[in-house]
C-alpha cells in the first residue's frame, strides 16, 4: 500500500520545471561559464570581505554586534563558513557541482536573509550596511560559477575503504562534530540567529551529502556499528552531567525521548508492516491515562496505586488490547481507507474521554500526578552524582533513556527477523504474499498490537513527566506530528525516528516565533528533495528513486488477475 | 487416472454475478503427473486456479488435498501444500532474489534455529532455477525469464506438493521456454504434481501427461496430449468452425 502517491499532472508539471530549469543552466553557463574561476574568486572574495564589515549602519540590538566591522560576528561567521564547501565543490579535486551550489546557495540565503531581516528591524533599507550587500553579492556570484559548473563527476567517497583506525577515527570525528554543533545550536539563543545557524546546518549537511561525505559516514556507521552505537549511548548518558544542574534542556531532551520512544512504536506500524495509521496518538493516551488513574494522583477518580513497574506494563498491555480492538475490523482495509478509520479512532478517543466524567475527569484532565518514587529514590528530585549535581528531570531522562533503549532492540530485532521479513512482503504485494503462506490478517494485526503497547508504554512516561493528562494532548495534530516525525527521518529505521524526532521537538523550542511556517516549508522541501527522509532504509530508498533503472516491469496493478 | 490424488477437485464452480466464470469443473491430479490446463482466453483457468489457492471462494463444489478438504484463506491451503505462481508476474520487486525465497519459506519456519538451518535448501532452490549468483540483486532487477524462474523457486519454497504454474512461459523466447520445460521436468521429478496453464501448444504437449481443456467455463475435454490433439472439438474451440462440431 502506500508506497506511490503520484497525482496526476505531476509528469507534466516535472516537464515545465525541467524545460525552465534547462534555460536558466543555459544561459548562466553562456554568461559564467567561460570565466567561472574569475567568477568563483570573485564571489569568494566578496563574501569575506562582506562578511568581516559590518551589515548594520547603527546597533540596534539585531544579534551579532553587525554595526561593527573588522571581524565576523554573528551569522556572518555561517556565511564565511559556508564559502568553504562552495569552493570546495567548485574545485577540480572535488568537482560536485550539487556540493557547490548547496555551499553557495548557502551564502546567499544567510546574507540576503539576514539583510531582509536587518532591514525589518532596523526600520528599512537604510539600516543596512555595504557588508550585507556585498556578501550577498559574493554569495550569488559563487552561485553563478557553481550552476555553470559541469555536471557531477568526480568519483564519490561512499566507495573508498581506509584502514579500520582511519575509519574509526572517522566515526568519532563525525559524531563529535554532531554533538559539537548541537551543543553550539542549543546556546544559541536569538531566534533570528538560530535560524541562520540551523540554514547553516542544513546547507552544510546537503554539501556534504553531495560531496558523498554522508553516504561514506553512513557506510562506516554501519561497517562500525559496535564503535558507533557505544559513542551514541555514551554520549546519551553522558548529556545530562554537562549541563550543570541546568534542568531546561535535559527537560527537552527527555520529551524528544518520550516522543521518539512513540515514533518508534509508529515505525513498526508505518514504516515495517506499511500500514498509514493517522489515529497512534490515541495508544499513548491509553497508557499516558492508564498510568494517571493508577498512580494515585492529586485528582484521581479511581482508588488504586499500583507500584510504576506494574502500571507501565498495564498501560502498554492495555494500550496493545485497544490495538487489536481497533486493528481487527479495520486491517481488511488497505491504504488511505485505513489512514480514515485509523484517524477516525484517534479522534472517538478523545471525544470519549473528553466526555467521560465520572472516570477520566473529562476537559479538566487528570492533574497533580506525583513524580515516581523507586523505594526512597524520589525522581522528581535532585540528585547529586559523581559530584555533580542533576535536576530532577534529569532521572526521567534515564528513565526514558531506558525505555528508549529497549524500544529500539525490539525494533531491530524485529526488523531482522522472519516476522519483519513477512511485513515487507505483505507492504510490497499483500495477494502474493498471501499466497506465500503469509498469514497478513494475523501479522498485520500483530503490527498494530506492537505499536500499541510501545506507544501505551511511553505514555505511561509521559504521564508522570508532565505531571497531567488531558484529552486535548491526544488531539489528530499529535498524531501528524509523529508520522511526519517518521516520514522526516526516513521510515522503517531507528535513527530516522531519532533524528525526526529531535528536530520537530527541538526546532520549534527554538523558533516559537515562525514554527508553523518553517515547518511546512521545510516538509515540503524535503518531500521534494529527499522524500526517503534523513536516514532512510536501503530498502525504501529504492522504491523512491526506482526512475532509470528500468525497473517498473513489476509494477502490476493491484488485482489477483481474472 | 492415478490410484493416489494428490488433488481432486469436485464440480468446482465460481460464479460473479450473473457470469459464470467456472462452471462443475472436476480435476484429479496424481502424484508426480504433470496436468496442463489449456483453454482460450477468458475461458476461466485463472479463476479456476484462484479456487484452488484460495483467492476466490467457489460458488460451490469441493477440493481436496491428499484427501483433505480445502478451504479457508490462502496461506492456510499454501500451508495445507498447495503454492502458486501468478500470470502476471507478483514478486516482492523491492526484496532481493534470497529474501523472496525466504519469504516462501515463512510458512514452514519459526523464529530461531531453524531459519538458519533452512537457508541451505534456499540456496538449494535458487540453484535448481539457475538464480544461485543472483541471490543479492534485487527482483526486480531480475530479467523476465529470471523473474518468472524466480516465482518458481519463490513458490517451491513453501514446500508444496502440488504446484500451480500460471503461464509460466509467457513472454519467453524458444530457449528460455526450453529450459522452462526442463525445469517443470526436475521439479517433477523430485515427486511434486504439477498442474499448469500455458498457451503454448508445443510447451504443454511435449511437457504433460494428461491435458484438460476449458472451454466457457467448462471442461471441454481431458486425456493424453495426442488424444487431445486430436480432438476436433478443441480445435473447434480455438480456431472455430466451418461446420457445426460433432457432439
Amino acid at each position: 500500500m502506500g508506497g506511490r502517491w503520484r497525482g496526476p499532472g505531476v509528469t507534466e508539471v516535472r516537464v515545465g520545471v525541467a524545460a525552465v530549469r534547462q534555460g536558466v543552466v543555459g544561459a548562466v553557463r553562456r554568461f559564467a561559464g567561460p570565466r567561472r574561476a574569475v567568477v568563483a574568486g570573485a564571489g569568494a572574495a566578496l563574501t569575506v570581505v562582506g562578511c568581516n564589515t559590518p551589515w548594520a549602519r547603527f546597533a540596534f540590538g539585531y544579534p551579532g554586534k553587525m554595526s561593527l566591522g573588522g571581524f565576523p560576528g554573528g551569522a556572518r561567521t555561517y556565511a564565511l563558513f559556508l564559502v568553504v564547501p562552495a569552493l570546495a565543490g567548485l574545485t577540480r579535486w572535488a568537482g560536485r557541482r550539487s556540493a557547490a551550489i548547496a555551499g553557495s546557495f548557502g551564502v546567499l540565503a544567510v546574507s540576503a536573509g539576514n539583510l531582509v531581516g536587518l532591514a525589518k528591524q532596523g526600520g528599512g533599507l537604510g539600516a543596512v550596511a555595504y557588508g550585507a550587500w556585498l556578501a550577498s553579492a559574493g554569495g550569488l556570484l559563487l552561485l553563478l560559477a557553481a550552476v555553470a559548473g559541469p555536471d557531477d563527476e568526480a568519483p564519490t567517497l561512499a566507495e573508498r575503504t581506509l584502514p579500520p583506525v582511519v575509519e574509526m577515527a572517522a566515526v568519532a570525528a563525525s559524531l563529535a562534530a554532531v554533538l559539537a554543533g548541537v551543543w553550539y545550536g542549543l546556546g544559541v539563543d536569538e531566534a533570528t540567529r538560530f535560524a541562520s545557524f540551523a540554514a547553516t546546518v542544513a546547507f552544510v549537511a546537503s554539501a556534504l551529502a553531495g560531496l558523498g561525505v554522508i553516504g561514506w559516514l553512513q557506510a562506516l556507521y554501519l561497517r562500525h556499528r559496535a564503535v558507533t552505537l557505544t559513542a551514541s549511548a555514551l554520549a546519551a548518558v553522558a548529556f545530562p552531567f554537562t549541563q550543570g544542574g541546568e534542568a531546561q534542556w535535559i527537560r527537552v531532551f527527555a520529551s524528544i525521548g518520550i516522543f521518539a520512544t512513540a515514533a518508534i512504536g509508529l515505525n513498526v506500524v508505518v514504516g515495517l508492516a506499511g500500514l498509514l495509521d493517522l489515529g497512534y496518538i490515541a495508544f499513548f493516551g491509553v497508557g499516558a491515562y492508564v498510568a494517571a488513574l493508577t498512580a494515585g494522583a492529586g485528582t484521581t477518580t479511581s482508588h488504586i496505586v499500583l507500584p510504576y513497574g506494574v502500571a507501565i506494563l498495564l498501560g502498554a498491555v492495555v494500550a496493545a488490547i485497544f490495538g487489536v480492538i481497533i486493528g481487527a475490523p479495520t486491517l481488511r482495509l488497505r491504504g488511505d481507507y485505513l489512514a480514515i478509520v485509523t484517524l477516525a479512532f484517534g479522534e472517538i478517543f478523545r471525544i470519549a474521554v473528553n466526555n467521560w466524567d465520572s472516570v477520566t475527569r473529562g476537559p479538566n484532565g487528570i492533574s497533580r500526578i506525583p513524580d515516581l518514587a523507586v523505594g526512597s529514590f524520589n525522581l522528581g528530585q535532585p540528585h547529586r552524582l559523581l559530584g555533580l549535581e542533576l535536576p530532577g528531570f534529569a532521572n526521567y531522562y534515564f528513565l526514558e533513556l531506558a525505555l528508549l533503549a529497549w524500544v529500539i532492540l525490539v525494533f531491530t530485532r524485529l526488523n531482522d527477523s522472519r516476522i519483519g521479513r513477512a511485513w515487507v512482503a505483505i507492504r510490497e504485494d499483500e495477494v502474493a504474499a498471501s499466497a506465500m503462506g503469509v498469514n497478513t490478517v494475523r501479522l498485520k494485526l500483530l503490527a498494530f498490537a506492537i505499536g500499541a503497547f510501545l506507544a501505551g508504554a511511553a505514555g505511561t512516561v509521559d504521564a508522570h513527566f508532565g505531571r497531567q493528562v488531558s484529552p486535548e494532548s491526544y488531539s489528530f495534530l499529535q498524531s501528524v506530528t509523529l508520522l511526519a516525525a517518521v516520514v522526516l527521518g526516513g521510515m522503517g529505521t531507528v535513527p530516522g525516528a531519532l533524528i525526526g524526532s529531535t528536530i520537530l521537538i527541538l526546532i520549534p523550542e527554538k523558533l516559537r516565533a515562525f514554527q508553523d511556517l518553517l515547518f511546512g516549508v521545510a516538509l515540503i522541501l524535503m518531500m521534494r528533495l529527499r522524500p526517503e527522509g534523513f536516514a532512510p532504509s536501503r530498502r525504501r530508498q529504492r522504491e523512491l528513486h526506482a526512475e532509470g533503472e528500468g525497473a517498473d516491469a513489476l509494477s502490476a496493478p493491484p488485482g489477483t488477475g481474472r | 487416472m492415478t490410484a493416489a490424488a494428490v488433488l481432486e477437485a469436485r464440480a468446482v464452480s465460481k460464479r460473479f454475478g450473473g457470469l459464470v466464470a467456472v462452471n462443475s469443473v472436476d480435476l484429479a491430479v496424481g502424484e508426480a503427473e504433470i496436468v496442463g490446463l489449456i483453454g482460450p482466453n477468458g475461458a476461466g483457468k485463472t479463476t479456476f486456479f484462484n479456487c484452488l489457492t484460495g483467492m476466490e471462494s467457489p460458488t460451490s463444489g469441493e477440493i481436496r488435498y491428499r484427501g483433505r478438504r480445502l478451504s479457508g484463506s490462502p496461506d492456510r491451503i499454501t500451508a495445507a501444500g498447495l503454492a502458486r505462481t501468478f500470470q502476471n508476474i507478483r514478486l516482492f520487486p523491492n526484496m532481493t532474489v534470497l529474501e523472496n525465497v525466504l519469504v516462501g519459506r515463512h510458512c514452514r519456519t519459526r523464529e530461531g534455529l531453524l531459519s538458519a538451518i533452512g537457508r541451505g535448501r534456499n540456496f538449494e532452490l535458487l540453484e535448481l532455477v539457475g538464480l544461485r549468483r543472483a541471490a543479492d540483486d534485487l527482483a526486480r532487477n531480475l530479467n523476465y525469464g529470471d523473474q518468472r524462474r524466480l516465482e518458481i523457486a519463490r513458490a517451491l519454497a513453501t514446500d508444496p506438493g502440488l504446484l500451480l504454474l500460471d503461464e509460466p512461459t509467457a513472454g519467453m523466447n524458444a530457449a528460455e521456454t526450453r529450459s522452462a520445460t526442463e525445469l517443470v521436468r526436475r521439479i517433477r521429478d523430485q515427486g511434486l504434481a504439477v498442474v499448469v496453464i500455458e498457451h503454448d501448444m508445443r510447451f504443454i504437449f511435449g511437457l504433460c501427461d494428461r491435458v484438460a481443456v476449458l472451454v466457457h467455463g467448462q471442461k471441454l475435454t481431458e486425456g493424453t496430449p495426442a488424444e487431445v490433439q486430436s480432438d476436433p472439438r478443441v480445435i473447434a474451440a480455438y480456431l472455430g468452425s466451418p461446420t457445426p462440431p460433432p457432439s
